[in-house]
């Protein structure tokens, strides 16, 4: 399988992908902002396609989307009372757009195809730099705000009281959901990217009991899925979006079920 | 004197909550912030804490002060997955040097959370919650604490056992304290003073010397 150099380059991309998402993913769950991280994901959607559009890498159109975009919906859903109807609002805007830009941009349909469901192996050598080099951006970025980001994840009140810097935490976090949801979208597409931004955190949260010990389960569900699906993927030809989509929910609904029988 | 409250007042658009609050704290002291629901208790608190502006007045904490907090409030369900050592530690360095892993370990035997610092926070207890944030408050070496209603959804014996580790934190550590409540049996018997806070103007005296009963 790594004799090809196409493969090769897929499984670093996801590597680098799968760690950066299962890291922003134990923050995003703390949040709750898995519902925001769908939104960015829609976002992300018309920015790739309004990329194709101008003749742009779809990579960079989505950055662009994501990162206003968390800022915006990111204000809403602090500000407004009907947060999940305006982000509604918002993601329906986005999804009809990106399907005008791909309309009037004259593409053919297996670029939609690409952005909505993802296109790892198609990824080249540049693209695997701009999608490592990205990851590390994010997770420098999380490190550099660690401490704060932690305290008011999993206390807000708490960190609060302690006069941490609340607000400035949520736009730096922000930021990072933003550019995690652009790279990874690029392996499991736009509209799956949430999967892996919140389900490996999601089952994470039934097994460790610490934040480092969170992290780490979650890398650790998400590079399996991906390693797994690319695997799979490459022997069956099958998409590898399926896979790993498919890992991850049985991963997730395995450590569900053992929860609740162990506190019935 | 660790706090001196002069001419303090507040004003949420037209409705005023308090006017010209005029009080102080000596060091050493367990003070009870008492007053009926909606008087202002928390919001004469996040004045102190630095988390709202007064609409006029002034306050000034000692120089040496270093102030830990409880809120009366925390987003922490039953499922929320962090143990009570990760959710104290959230307020200690980022990295659990031994020194910091020592400082927590003290705090977790202080407020007797050793035996089950690794059960999650979502399973424990409201007393055992409520221990867990005082604790965490501990972690940054206050001489003063405010509580704010920390014992209201507590059972009795919950409620006892937090207020005699907070007598022993005042009489051991020296650590004054402010502890908003509106029980006032409860105050009564671990308190020495009293803040009467109602219809906008306060009132201070010692606790054995309480009469109002607005309950």
């Amino acid at each position: 399988m790594f004799q090809y150099e196409f493969m090769r380059y897929a499984f670093l991309a996801s590597t680098f992908i799968a760690i950066t998402c299962g890291v922003v993913g134990v923050y995003v769950v703390a949040r709750n902002y898995a519902f925001l991280a769908h939104t960015l994901s829609e976002i992300g959607f018309a920015g790739a396609a309004f990329a194709v559009f101008i003749g742009i890498a779809p990579l960079w159109g989505m950055l662009l989307f994501t990162l206003l975009g968390s800022i915006g919906v990111g204000e809403l859903s602090l500000h407004s009372d009907q947060k999940e109807s305006s982000i509604s609002a918002i993601s329906a805007l986005f999804i009809g757009l990106g399907v005008l830009f791909l309309a009037i941009s004259g593409s053919n349909s297996r670029y939609a195809t690409n952005i909505l469901f993802g296109s790892i192996i198609g990824v080249d050598k540049q693209g695997v730099i701009q999608l490592v080099v990205l990851s590390i951006l994010v997770l420098l970025l999380i490190i550099l705000v660690a401490r704060s980001l932690n305290f008011d994840s999993f206390d807000h009140i708490g960190a609060v009281a302690h006069g941490v810097h609340t607000g400035w935490v949520g736009i730096a976090f922000l930021v990072s959901l933003a550019m995690s949801v652009a790279i990874g979208a690029q392996i499991v597409g736009s509209l799956l990217v949430f999967i892996l931004l919140t389900l490996p955190s999601s089952t994470a949260r039934y097994i460790g009991k610490t934040i480092p010990a969170m992290i780490g389960w979650s890398v650790f569900f998400a590079l399996f899925g991906v390693w797994a699906g690319l695997y799979l993927g490459f022997i069956t030809n099958w998409p590898v979006t399926f896979f790993i989509a498919t890992i991850e929910v049985v991963i997730y609904l395995v450590a569900y079920t053992l929860h609740v029988i162990k506190h019935r | 004197m660790i706090l001196e409250v002069n001419n303090l007042s507040m004003k949420f658009d037209t409705k005023t909550v308090f006017q010209d609050l005029n009080f102080k704290l000596e060091a050493g002291s367990m003070t009870a912030l008492l007053g009926p629901n909606g008087t202002g208790k928390t919001t004469l608190i996040k004045i102190l804490m630095g988390m709202l502006k007064p609409t006029g007045g002034s306050f000034k904490f000692d120089k040496n002060v270093r102030l830990g907090y409880v809120p009366q409030f925390r987003n922490i369900d039953a499922e929320y997955p962090l143990s009570i050592r990760a959710f104290i530690g959230l307020n200690a360095h980022l990295f659990k040097t031994k020194k910091v892993r020592e400082q927590i370990d003290h705090q977790l035997a202080e407020t007797h959370l050793s035996q089950i610092q690794n059960t999650r926070m979502g399973e424990a207890s409201g007393g055992q919650k409520q221990r867990a944030y005082l604790a965490q408050a501990l972690l940054d070496h206050p001489n003063m604490i405010i509580l704010d209603e920390a014992t209201a959804s507590l059972d009795p014996a919950a409620k006892e056992e937090l207020m005699g580790l907070i007598k022993h934190l005042n009489q051991e550590h020296k650590i004054t304290v402010l502890f908003v409540t509106h029980d006032i049996p409860l105050a009564k018997k671990y308190m020495t003073d009293y803040l009467y806070l109602n219809k906008g103007t306060i009132r201070q005296g010692k606790m054995s010397e309480f009469k109002e009963d607005f309950e």
